[in-house]
C-alpha cells in the first residue's frame, strides 16, 4: 500500500512542478499588468475549450510525440540527436515528392508509401551523423545541427526549383509546392482538423515501448546508453547500436515531417527557415521526450501538454494582450521546474531503495541470529 | 593517558533502519583506534556523525571532556576533528599548496593569497611527520599514495589533532599501505590521535593500538591487537565462525585450456605494458598472477578476454586461436570473466539484477526467442541464482547499483560461473568485498577448478593469490619474471619477486623452476 502511494507521488512530481512553473508564470502576468486568472482561463479555453480546441491540441502534439519517440531511442542509447528539424524536413520533402509525382495514383497506395518514404529519408539523415560518429568519432551534437542547416537549404533549393508550383512560375515566384491531391489527405477522425496521424503516433509510442523494453535490440540499446564498457564486455557492438539508434531517431522525425505534410499542410512553403515548416517541433520534441522522462509512454502526455500550451497561447494573447513570447518563456519555466524536480524524485527513489535493503538485511540477520 | 574523544550512546535512526545502536567509543591521545566492520555495518554513519554530516538521533560527543554539538564539517574542524576520505577531495590541476589553502584563503579585503608562507608551513608539516610532499607539485601528477598524504596535510594545516581515516588503504598498493602505517605511527608519536576505519583484518592487527568491532549498527566488542588474531576478529565481525583458510583438494590436472605465447600488448597510451609473456593454464588448476598493480596484469586480462587488441603473439583457448576474436566469440568458446572493475565492466548499474544476470546470454534461448526477451524466464532464473548465491537484495528487480559491493560481485560471479565454462578469468574477485562474501566467492572459484575448469586468477592481494593458486606467475614491468609452484614458495619470497627480484635472488639456492 505504501509502495503504491509512493509511486503515485513519484508519478505526480512533474505535475507539481508544472503547477509551480504556472505560479511563477502568474507572477509574470501580474507584472505585465494582466490578470493571471483571465490569462490561464483563456489558455485552458484555447487548448481544451471546445472539440476544435481539443483537436488542435492533438494536431500540435502529433509531431512532438513522433519526434519525441525518436529522441527516447537516441538518448536511451547515450547519443544526442539535435537534428530533428532537418530530419523532419527531409522526411517531408521525400514524401511530398512522391505525392506530387503521381497525382492521380490511388491514395491507399501513395499515402502509406509516402509515410514510409518519409521514415526512410529521416533515417538516412539521422544515420549519416551516426555513421560519422561510429567511424570517425565525429561529435553527433555538432553533426546533427549541421545537417539541419543543410536540410533547410536543400528545402529552399527544391521549393524554388523542381518542386515549385507551376502556377507560381509566371507570377510572384513564391517558393511553394502545389497542393497535394485531396485524395492523399490523411483521413480525419472527426469533423475537425484532427487527422489519423495522432493515432499512428500513439500506436508507435506503444511499439517503441515494446521495442526498448521487451526486445533484445532494445536491451542492447539501453545497455549501451547506460554503460558502454559493460556492453562491450557483454559482446555488444557498441558503435553499431549507436548508429542504429540515431538512424531510428531520425526515422521518427522524418515520419513526423511526412505526417505534417499529409495530415496538416498538404503543401510545402518556405520562408527560408526550418521553423517555417516544422514550427520547431524538431526541438520541442526533445523537450517533450525529456519531460516524459525519456519513456515513450510518458512522452504521450508530455506532448499533449506542450501541444496545449502552444494552442492555448494564442487565446491567452488575445484575452490579456500579453506578448506570445511569454508563452515561450512559460514553456521554458515548465521544463526547468520539471527537470529540477526530477533530481528530487530520483533521490526519493534511491532513499527508499536503500532503506528497503537495510530493512531486509536487518530481517535476514534476525532470522539467522 | 588523556581521553581526547568520547562518543556516548550514539544512536542514528534512518527511516526503517537503525544504522547506529547505542555506540560507545573512546579515543585516547596518541593512539590508533581501529573501527572494524563489514561494509554496511554502520562505520561510515558513525564517522559522518562525528564529522558533523549527520545529526545523531540520540547520544553525545565529548572532545577533551567538553560536550560538543557538530552541525557541519566546519564545527568538526573547529573541534580539531579532520577526516581523510576514501575518495580524495583534491583538485588535480592545482598545486599541493593551492589545494591545502583552498577554503582557508584569507578573506580580508586587499589581502592577497600568500602562497610562499603557506608553502613554507606545508614543508614544515611535511618534514615534521615524514610525509615527503613537495608543496609545489601539481596534485594530478602525484601517485595515489602521495595524494593521500596531501589530504593528511590539509588536516594538519588546519590543526586537527583527531584524524579519521576512512578505508585509507582501499586505493593503495601493499607498499603504499605500509608507508601509510608508518606515517600514522609518526603522527601518533607526536600527539595526534587516529580513528582508522577498515574491514581488512591484517591491517588492524598491523597498525592499531586498540580495535572496536561493529556489526549491524552495534559495537559487538573490543580487542587488543597483541592478543587477537585474524580468525577471532573475523568471527566477531561477521557474527559466526568464518573459514579464513580454504581446504583445497589435490590438483587433478587436465589438458591445456589456455595457452599464451610471446604475447605483446600495449595500453591506451600506446605504451607496451605486456612484454613477451608466455604461459599455459591447465584444466583443474588455478594459475595466480601476482604483481603490484600496474605491472601489465590489466592489459593481459583484457587481451585474453578480447577487450584489447594484441600487438603480437598468440592466445589459444581450448586449442583454438583467439588472437583477434571478439568478446562474444571468446565467451561462446567457454570464457567466464569476473572483471577487475565490476561497476565499469561487469554490471549495468541502473539495470535490475534480472537484466544484469542475463548480460552474457540475453540473445539466445531461453533468455529470448527471436528478438523478444523472455522476461518470465529471466525473472525465474534470477530468483534461482539469488537464492543459490545468497545475493542480499529486496527482490530481483532491484537495480544492481543499489546493492552493496559484495552483493554486486555475487551477481557477476553467479552470472559467470553458472555457464558451462572452460576458462575462468577472475580479476581482483574480492576487492572491496566483505569477509563473508570473500569466503563464498573463493569457494565458488575452487569448486569450478575441481570440476576441471582452468582458472586464471589476477589479484594484487598477495594473501589471496597464495591462498587459491596452484601455480603462481609473477608479473613485473610487463614481463612474467617467474612461474613457481605455490607449494614451493613462501609469501615473502613471492613478495620479493613482485618487487622485481630475480628467481635466484628471491629463492636463493633452493630455486626450482616449475
Amino acid at each position: 500500500m505504501r509502495n503504491y502511494v509512493n509511486s503515485l507521488i513519484d508519478g505526480l512530481f512533474p505535475l507539481f512542478a508544472t503547477l509551480a512553473a504556472l505560479a511563477v508564470g502568474a507572477v509574470m502576468l501580474l507584472l505585465l499588468g494582466a490578470n493571471p486568472l483571465v490569462g490561464f482561463g483563456a489558455l485552458l479555453q484555447g487548448a481544451f475549450g471546445s472539440p476544435n480546441a481539443w483537436a488542435d491540441t492533438a494536431v500540435k502534439a502529433t509531431p512532438l510525440l513522433l519526434v519525441g519517440l525518436g529522441i527516447c531511442i537516441a538518448f536511451r542509447s547515450g547519443v544526442i540527436n539535435i537534428g530533428g528539424e532537418g530530419q523532419m524536413i527531409m522526411g517531408a520533402l521525400a514524401s511530398i515528392s512522391l505525392g506530387l509525382s503521381f497525382p492521380s495514383a490511388p491514395g491507399i497506395i501513395i499515402v502509406p508509401l509516402a509515410l514510409i518514404l518519409g521514415f526512410v529519408a529521416g533515417a538516412i539523415w539521422g544515420g549519416i551523423p551516426g555513421f560519422l560518429k561510429a567511424r570517425f568519432n565525429v561529435n553527433e551534437i555538432l553533426s546533427t545541427i549541421m545537417m539541419n542547416v543543410i536540410a533547410v537549404q536543400f528545402m529552399n533549393m527544391l521549393l524554388r526549383g523542381v518542386l515549385i508550383d507551376q502556377n507560381q512560375l509566371g507570377a510572384a515566384k513564391i517558393p511553394q509546392t502545389a497542393r497535394l491531391s485531396t485524395a492523399f489527405d490523411l483521413p480525419r477522425l472527426v469533423p475537425t482538423r484532427l487527422h489519423l496521424g495522432i493515432l499512428l503516433a500513439v500506436l508507435l509510442a506503444f511499439l517503441v515501448y515494446y521495442f526498448l523494453w521487451r526486445t533484445t535490440v532494445g536491451y542492447k540499446i539501453r545497455a549501451v546508453g547506460l554503460n558502454r564498457f559493460a556492453s562491450r564486455y557483454a559482446g555488444i557492438k557498441v558503435e553499431q547500436y549507436m548508429v542504429l539508434s540515431l538512424l531510428l531517431s531520425g526515422a521518427f522525425s522524418g515520419l513526423a515531417g511526412a505526417v505534417q505534410v499529409y495530415g496538416v499542410t498538404h503543401f510545402m512553403i518556405t520562408d527560408g527557415t526550418a521553423a517555417g515548416f516544422t514550427g520547431s517541433a524538431g526541438f520541442n520534441g526533445i523537450v517533450a521526450a525529456l519531460f516524459g522522462q525519456l519513456h515513450p509512454l510518458g512522452t504521450i502526455p508530455a506532448s499533449f501538454l506542450f501541444g496545449a500550451l502552444l494552442v492555448g497561447a494564442n487565446q491567452m494573447q488575445r484575452a490579456t494582450q500579453v506578448p506570445a513570447a511569454l508563452i515561450t518563456a512559460l514553456n521554458g519555466l515548465v521544463v526547468v521546474f520539471v527537470v529540477s524536480s526530477e533530481i528530487y524524485r530520483q533521490q526519493r527513489v534511491r532513499r527508499r531503495a536503500i532503506a528497503e535493503m537495510k530493512k531486509q538485511e536487518a530481517l535476514a540477520s534476525q532470522t539467522k541470529g | 593517558m588523556e581521553t581526547v574523544l568520547e562518543l556516548r550512546d550514539i544512536t542514528k535512526q534512518f527511516p526503517g533502519v537503525l544504522a547506529n545502536d547505542h555506540i560507545n567509543l573512546t579515543l585516547n591521545q596518541g593512539e590508533i583506534h581501529a573501527l572494524l566492520g563489514e561494509n554496511g555495518a554502520g562505520k561510515s554513519t558513525l564517522m559522518n556523525i562525528l564529522y558533523g554530516l549527520y545529526q545523531p538521533t540520540k547520544g553525545e560527543i565529548f572532545v577533551r571532556g567538553k560536550k560538543v554539538e557538530l552541525h557541519g564539517p566546519g564545527d568538526a574542524i573547529r573541534a580539531g576533528i579532520g577526516m581523510v576520505h576514501q575518495h580524495f577531495m583534491l583538485i588535480p590541476v592545482f598545486t599541493v599548496t593551492e589545494n591545502v589553502m583552498l577554503g582557508e584563503e584569507s578573506v580580508k579585503v586587499g589581502d592577497m593569497l600568500d602562497r610562499q608562507v603557506a608553502a613554507k608551513r606545508i614543508k614544515e608539516i611535511s618534514d615534521r611527520f615524514g610525509l615527503q610532499v613537495d608543496p609545489n607539485a601539481m596534485v594530478g601528477d602525484l601517485p595515489v599514495g602521495v595524494q593521500q598524504r596531501v589530504e593528511i596535510i590539509k588536516l594538519l594545516y588546519r590543526e586537527a589533532d583527531i584524524l579519521i581515516f576512512d578505508e585509507p588503504t582501499a586505493v593503495l598498493t601493499p607498499q603504499e599501505a605500509d608507508a601509510l602505517f608508518e606515517i600514522m605511527h609518526s603522527l601518533t608519536s607526536q600527539g595526534k590521535s587516529i580513528i582508522f576505519i577498515t574491514h581488512k583484518l591484517r591491517e588492524v592487527l598491523e597498525a592499531a593500538d586498540r580495535i572496536s568491532v561493529i556489526r549491524r549498527g552495534k559495537k559487538v566488542g573490543e580487542a587488543d591487537p597483541k592478543t587477537a588474531n585474524q580468525q577471532s576478529l573475523a568471527d566477531l565481525m561477521v557474527g559466526r565462525a568464518v573459514a579464513l583458510e580454504v581446504e583445497k583438494n589435490p590438483v587433478k590436472l587436465g589438458a591445456v585450456h589456455l595457452e599464451i605465447k610471446a604475447l605483446h600488448v600495449s595500453n591506451d597510451a600506446n605504451h607496451e605494458t605486456v612484454k613477451n609473456v608466455s604461459f599455459d593454464v591447465h584444466g583443474g588448476e588455478v594459475m595466480g598472477i601476482a604483481g603490484v598493480q600496474g605491472n601489465g596484469q590489466t592489459e593481459l586480462v583484457e587481451a585474453v578476454t578480447g577487450l584489447r587488441p594484441i600487438t603480437s603473439g598468440t592466445i589459444k583457448l581450448m586449442g583454438d586461436e583467439i588472437n583477434h576474436a571478439s568478446p562474444r566469440q571468446i565467451t561462446e568458446r567457454g570464457l567466464a570473466h569476473v572483471p577487475e572493475d565490476r561497476q565499469r565492466d561487469g554490471l549495468v548499474l541502473q539495470f535490475p539484477i534480472t537484466d544484469n544476470l542475463a548480460l552474457q546470454e540475453y540473445y539466445r534461448p531461453p533468455y529470448s526467442q527471436g528478438m523478444v526477451m523472455q522476461d518470465d524466464y529471466i525473472l525465474k532464473h534470477a530468483n534461482e541464482l539469488i537464492k543459490e548465491f545468497d545475493i542480499r537484495t529486496p527482490n530481483a528487480i532491484t537495480p544492481a547499483g543499489a546493492l552493496s559491493g559484495g552483493n554486486q560481485q555475487k551477481v557477476i560471479v553467479a552470472r559467470e560461473l553458472t555457464r558451462p565454462i572452460k576458462l575462468l578469468v577472475a580479476s581482483q574477485p574480492t576487492r572491496g568485498v566483505d569477509v563473508g562474501s570473500i569466503e563464498f566467492i573463493h569457494d565458488q572459484i575452487l569448486a569450478r577448478r575441481d570440476q576441471g575448469c582452468a582458472v586464471l586468477l589476477v589479484s594484487t592481494e598477495l594473501d589471496e593469490v597464495m591462498k587459491l593458486s596452484d601455480r603462481i606467475a609473477v608479473m613485473f614491468d610487463g614481463k612474467v619474471t617467474a612461474i613457481v609452484e605455490r607449494s614451493a614458495v613462501t609469501k615473502e619470497q613471492v613478495g620479493l619477486l613482485m618487487a622485481g627480484a630475480s628467481l635466484q635472488e628471491a629463492l636463493g639456492d633452493t630455486a626450482e623452476k616449475a
